[in-house]
């Protein structure tokens, strides 16, 4: 069991606790619960902090839930892998499918700030192409955006968080130089920038949303290695540190540890606000607006949970699309060992990368596209690898942990199809508000396994190329995407461009579940990009009178 | 096992700038402070140490105590935050296999997983990470996913939790504030582990 953790809400009286200062407080506006704000957002990761920040900037009154607590990291945040489970979302789900995969860790937070508090900071842009997938590239389904709005909203995104990448970055069109300095490489990551050189394909520094220099509060990162787990020292650009002060200067309040159960809609079929969990009861928020921006298990659970006699299907879902086309990212992998001391545990676990496979498209017996990164995975999660998929224990076991600080690999974020399939959906069973858990169904299809033979392909050679022995692979899977897909016709997508529901007026969807199609690159700059861009048609719309209640 | 490693100590760094406050409350509580027996029966115990043994042989003294928070785990019922639709709940996958583990040993070998020694205990196990069983206890608890997801997965984590773990891997253990300087091949910072010569 987590030994440090709040046990009380800190969003209250007045205050918010400062996640920059051991035990600061910052002022925090309060709303009453029969005052009707603007927005009510449903979670305060990399979607709903980023909107929220965007929206009490322009002027809304906005409160935000989040059902996580609200954590000082330089008081609270240890280094260690199981104490900081306390970040991820370890309420039971249900998983089936063919390659029903492990829930919980990596890829959901349950912390103010959500995901964005563990992430690996590894901050990418979509290539261009991939907004129009179906149009250009012939797979998927087409974005409802214009690649070159997301790429201006892209610049202001890595601008916000002070992306530390290359003078340089090798792929895809001109991009303005990322707002700070790349970090030094570690050994991990020149592994892959060796192997990349003998195959004659380029490498990058990744662009990391952990400073390389001194930012306000935030120290230049130290290369702790413990990113995945919680940044104790704030380097990291989290949402924790970057857009939910902002959005508390502004006027914004947040409630943590306060879960959201339901949206309520009004007679008209309009949202009124959200039941939520806080302090041992059940409490109602009026609002103008609801945005359901909890990622993309939790987001198309309350939308389903929020079923009444108007919408007995769940909100938002006429067309029966919520919680469909939910996807993951293959996160296969290939390991090595390497004569050199590596000593992968220092630094971000991912310093170096190759977009060569987004941005080619000869040579594929697939569509879409991956990335592959260093890798640099700490004892349990190693642990766990080695015996979990290579299946070894006792004196075997101890003996290939015993070559740790000689290990190398490569792991892809590899793209992998929508499919109606791969789907949300309500588990019988109940979670300890009484509401019913997710259940996750997920399966990969033959693109899909054509694209992770050719990554493991691909860097099985780069690995023999810089003379790696040992060589294993393992499967994983990483992020969630889609299930609340944006498109431009309502018969086709639970949203519109803007996240704005097509058949609530006054219901949005701000996260990763909105994504129509995910690309092979980490998801959460798209998704910041998609909230800022969200907040200014929000602003625009309503200077047009377009909010109608 | 030669350690690798030879004097390497994590927890001997405590007191330096590698490990903040709320590293040291965490660590030392998990050394201190071992959670007792409150789920397994007293049946079920012997089973579980028994178990452990061969997933981790441990030869230092004193051991971790791999089982008591493997108990733990259970008593709090701490998920993984994910339940295959078609498996049991984790504490059930426990209960059953350890008692299909036991069954196994006795119908193969005539005695008690526990009673067993450490060769046979191995087979016993074997068998079951390969789904090659014969008890009829199994038909309520997959032997494979009892193995890897549970099995593995528990005690695993538990025993890469401990310090211990981390010298005997040259794992540099908790590093904040001061974190690490060199990064490159064959780099090392004065305070990490250094290796035995491979040849030597």
């Amino acid at each position: 069991m987590p030994e440090i953790v709040p046990e009380m809400p800190r969003g209250k009286h007045g205050r918010a606790p400062d996640a920059l200062r051991p035990g600061g407080w910052v002022p925090m506006k309060e709303y009453d619960d029969n005052e009707e704000v603007d927005f009510a957002i449903v979670g305060t990761g990399a979607g709903g902090a980023t909107l929220a920040a965007r929206l009490a900037e322009s002027g809304f009154s906005v409160v935000a839930f989040d059902a996580g607590a609200w954590f000082r990291p330089l008081e609270e945040f240890a280094s260690d892998e199981t104490e900081q489970t306390k970040l991820f979302w370890l309420d039971e789900r249900v998983i089936e499918g063919e390659e029903a995969f492990a829930l919980g860790r990596r890829n959901s937070g349950k912390a103010v700030g959500g995901s964005t508090v563990h992430f690996m900071m590894v901050a990418l842009r979509f290539r261009p192409e991939w907004f129009k997938s179906r149009t250009k590239l012939g797979y998927g389904v087409d974005w409802p955006v214009d690649w070159r709005e997301m790429w201006r909203y892209y610049d202001q995104v890595e601008d916000a968080l002070k992306i530390a990448g290359p003078v340089n970055y090798p792929w895809g069109p001109p991009r303005p130089r990322y707002p700070y300095r790349a970090h030094e490489v570690n050994a991990a990551g020149l592994v892959l920038a060796r192997g990349c050189e003998k195959l004659g394909i380029k490498w990058a520094p990744t662009p990391l949303a952990t400073v390389s220099a001194p930012r306000g509060l935030s120290p230049p990162c130290v290369y702790r290695g413990f990113c995945g787990v919680g940044c104790a020292t704030n380097a990291k650009q989290s949402a924790l540190v970057v857009w939910l002060p902002r959005a508390l200067a502004a006027g914004a309040e947040v409630r943590d540890l306060a879960m959201v159960g339901r949206v309520e809609v009004n007679q008209h079929g309009r949202a009124r606000g959200v039941q939520y969990h806080r302090e041992g009861k059940w409490r109602f928020q009026k609002a103008r607006n609801v945005v359901v921006a909890g990622y993309a298990i939790e987001t198309p659970r309350l939308l389903l949970n929020s079923a009444c006699t108007q919408f007995p299907d769940g909100l938002a879902n006429r067309n029966g699309l919520v919680g469909k086309y939910f996807m993951t990212q293959s996160n296969d992998a290939v390991w090595g060992l390497m004569d050199e001391e590596i000593r992968w545990y220092k630094g971000p676990p991912s310093m170096a990368l190759t977009e060569h496979w987004n941005y080619t498209d000869e040579g594929k017996d697939f569509f879409g596209g991956y990335v592959y990164m260093s890798q640099g995975p700490l004892p349990i999660e190693w642990a766990g690898a080695v015996a979990g998929e290579r299946g070894l224990w006792g004196e075997d076991l101890k003996a290939a942990m015993a070559g740790y600080i000689h290990q190398a690999g490569l792991k892809i974020c590899g793209e992998v199809m929508p499919r109606e399939e791969n789907r949300v959906t309500l588990a019988e069973e109940k979670d300890q508000y009484g509401l019913p858990v997710a259940k996750v169904t997920f399966s990969y299809c033959d693109n899909d396994n054509r694209l992770r033979q050719h990554a493991l392909r691909q860097m099985r050679q780069a690995m023999r190329a810089v003379n790696a022995t040992d060589l294993w692979d393992s499967p994983s899977t990483a992020h969630l995407n889609g299930g609340c897909r944006m498109g431009d016709d309502p018969r086709t997508s639970v949203v519109n461009a803007d996240g704005r529901s097509w058949d609530i007026p006054n219901l949005w969807v701000c996260d990763g579940s909105l994504f129509p199609t995910i690309g092979g690159v980490n998801p959460s700059l798209t998704i910041q990009a998609l909230a800022l861009r969200a907040g200014d048609r929000i602003k625009t719309m309503a200077a047009r009178g377009e909010l109608s209640r | 096992m030669e350690t690798r490693f030879p004097g390497y100590s994590t927890l001997a760094k405590r007191d330096t700038p590698s490990w903040n406050d709320a590293t040291r409350t965490v660590i030392d509580k998990r050394l201190d402070h071992p959670p007792p027996r409150r789920f397994f029966t007293p049946e079920e115990w012997p089973t579980l140490l028994a178990l452990c043994d061969r997933i981790i042989p441990q030869t230092a003294e004193p051991k971790v105590p791999i089982a008591n928070f493997v108990d733990a785990k259970m008593a709090n019922d701490e998920g993984d935050g994910y339940r295959r639709a078609n498996l049991p709940t984790m504490q059930e996958m426990w209960r059953r296999g350890l008692a299909a583990t036991d069954a196994e040993a006795r119908l193969r070998f005539g005695a008690a997983f526990v009673d067993l020694p450490a060769g046979r205990q191995d087979d016993v196990l074997h068998a079951i990470q390969a789904g090659d069983v014969r008890a009829s206890a199994w038909a309520d608890v997959p032997a494979k996913d009892f193995f890897k997801s549970r099995v593995l997965h528990d005690v695993v984590a538990i025993y890469y939790a401990h310090p211990r773990a981390w010298d005997e891997m040259g794992f540099g253990g908790p590093a904040s504030p001061r974190g690490y300087v060199r990064m490159g091949f064959d780099r090392r910072d004065p305070w990490d582990a250094v290796e035995r010569k491979r040849d030597a």
